[in-house]
C-alpha cells in the first residue's frame, strides 16, 4: 500500500494527520511508510491536484472524497469531524475506512 | 507589537461600506472565510461580540483575494449576509496595511485593546479550535481584566491558525 500525505508550511496541522495516520495503519496492521510530498507553489498545487493541507493518499486515490468544486491551491483543507464540526484535519475514522477500502480491494 | 504598547489606529470598510477603527476598549481579530482554524473559533468569537456589551469588536479580513477568492470582499459581504448579518462588522483590509502593522501571523489572530489603544492581550481565543467548550476563555479572561482596568494574568498566547495571506 503506498500512503502519501502532501502538505504545506502556511497550516499548522499536517503533524497531527501523520500521527493520526501511523496509529490507524499500526492498529489496521498496514505496515506501510508514509510518504511525506510538501507542495510548495501554486502550480504544483495544481500539478498535484492538491486540495489543500492535509491531504492523504492511498495507492494514488484521496483518502476523504473531493468536492467536485474544491480548487487546487495552496490552503488548508476545511474537514467535517464525523459529529459535525470544522476541522483541518480528517477525522482519524475517515482515514481508517479509507485503509480499510484499499485493503479490501487489493 | 509588543504588550502594553500603542496600537495602530485604522479605519477600514465593513460589509456594508461603513467604517470602522477600534474606539474604546477594542477587540481585534484578523480571521478570514477559508481557513478551518477560524471557522472552528467562528461562533465562539461571534458569541464574545453579542455578551460584551460596550466593547468594539472587529473582525478584520486581510487575506489576498487573487488567490484566495474565497476571501474576496464580496465572498465577505455574501457570508454575512446569508448569515442574517454578524453582531460585530467585518472589516476587508484590503492594502494588507492593517494586518501588517499588527504583526497578524494567522488567521485567526486577536488583539484586545484597553480604552487607551494599547495592547493588552494577543493570541488565539482559547486553547482548543475543535472544542466549543473552550468558549474563547483565554480571549475572555482578558476582556475581563482589561474592562475591570486591571492586566490580563495571561496576556499572550502562541496564535494558532492558517498563515496571513499576504500578496
Amino acid at each position: 500500500m503506498k500512503v502519501e500525505l502532501l502538505w504545506w508550511e502556511g497550516c499548522p496541522s499536517h503533524p497531527e494527520t501523520l500521527e493520526d495516520l501511523k496509529r490507524v495503519l499500526r492498529e489496521e496492521g498496514v505496515e506501510a511508510g508514509v510518504d511525506l510530498v510538501e507542495v510548495e507553489s501554486d502550480e504544483q498545487a495544481r500539478r498535484e491536484r492538491f486540495p489543500g493541507s492535509p491531504t492523504v493518499r492511498i495507492d494514488g486515490a484521496d483518502a476523504i472524497p473531493l468536492e467536485e468544486t474544491e480548487p487546487f491551491s495552496l490552503t488548508c483543507r476545511i474537514y467535517r469531524l464525523r459529529d459535525g464540526r470544522i476541522s483541518p484535519t480528517p477525522d482519524p475514522e475517515d482515514l481508517r475506512d479509507a485503509v480499510r477500502r484499499t485493503n479490501e480491494h487489493r | 507589537m509588543n504588550i502594553g504598547d500603542q496600537a495602530p489606529a485604522f479605519s477600514l470598510p465593513d460589509t456594508s461600506g461603513e467604517e470602522h477603527g477600534p474606539d474604546g476598549v477594542t477587540v481585534v481579530a484578523f480571521t478570514c472565510n477559508h481557513c478551518p482554524y477560524a471557522l472552528g473559533w467562528h461562533d465562539r468569537l461571534l458569541q464574545v461580540a453579542r455578551d460584551y456589551d460596550g466593547v468594539t469588536f472587529l473582525a478584520v479580513n486581510p487575506n489576498d483575494a487573487e488567490r484566495y477568492p474565497a476571501d474576496s470582499f464580496d465572498a465577505m459581504k455574501q457570508r454575512v449576509q446569508a448569515d442574517g448579518g454578524w453582531p460585530h462588522p467585518y472589516l476587508r483590509d484590503e492594502t494588507q496595511e492593517v494586518a501588517r502593522a499588527y504583526g497578524a501571523q494567522t488567521t485567526p489572530d486577536v488583539f484586545v485593546l484597553d480604552a487607551d489603544g494599547r495592547l493588552r492581550y494577543r493570541g488565539a481565543p482559547d486553547a482548543d479550535h475543535r472544542d466549543p467548550a473552550q468558549n474563547a476563555v483565554w480571549l475572555r479572561e482578558a476582556l475581563d481584566a482589561v474592562v475591570a482596568g486591571e492586566d490580563p494574568a495571561r496576556p499572550q498566547t502562541e496564535p494558532v491558525g492558517c498563515s496571513v495571506k499576504w500578496r
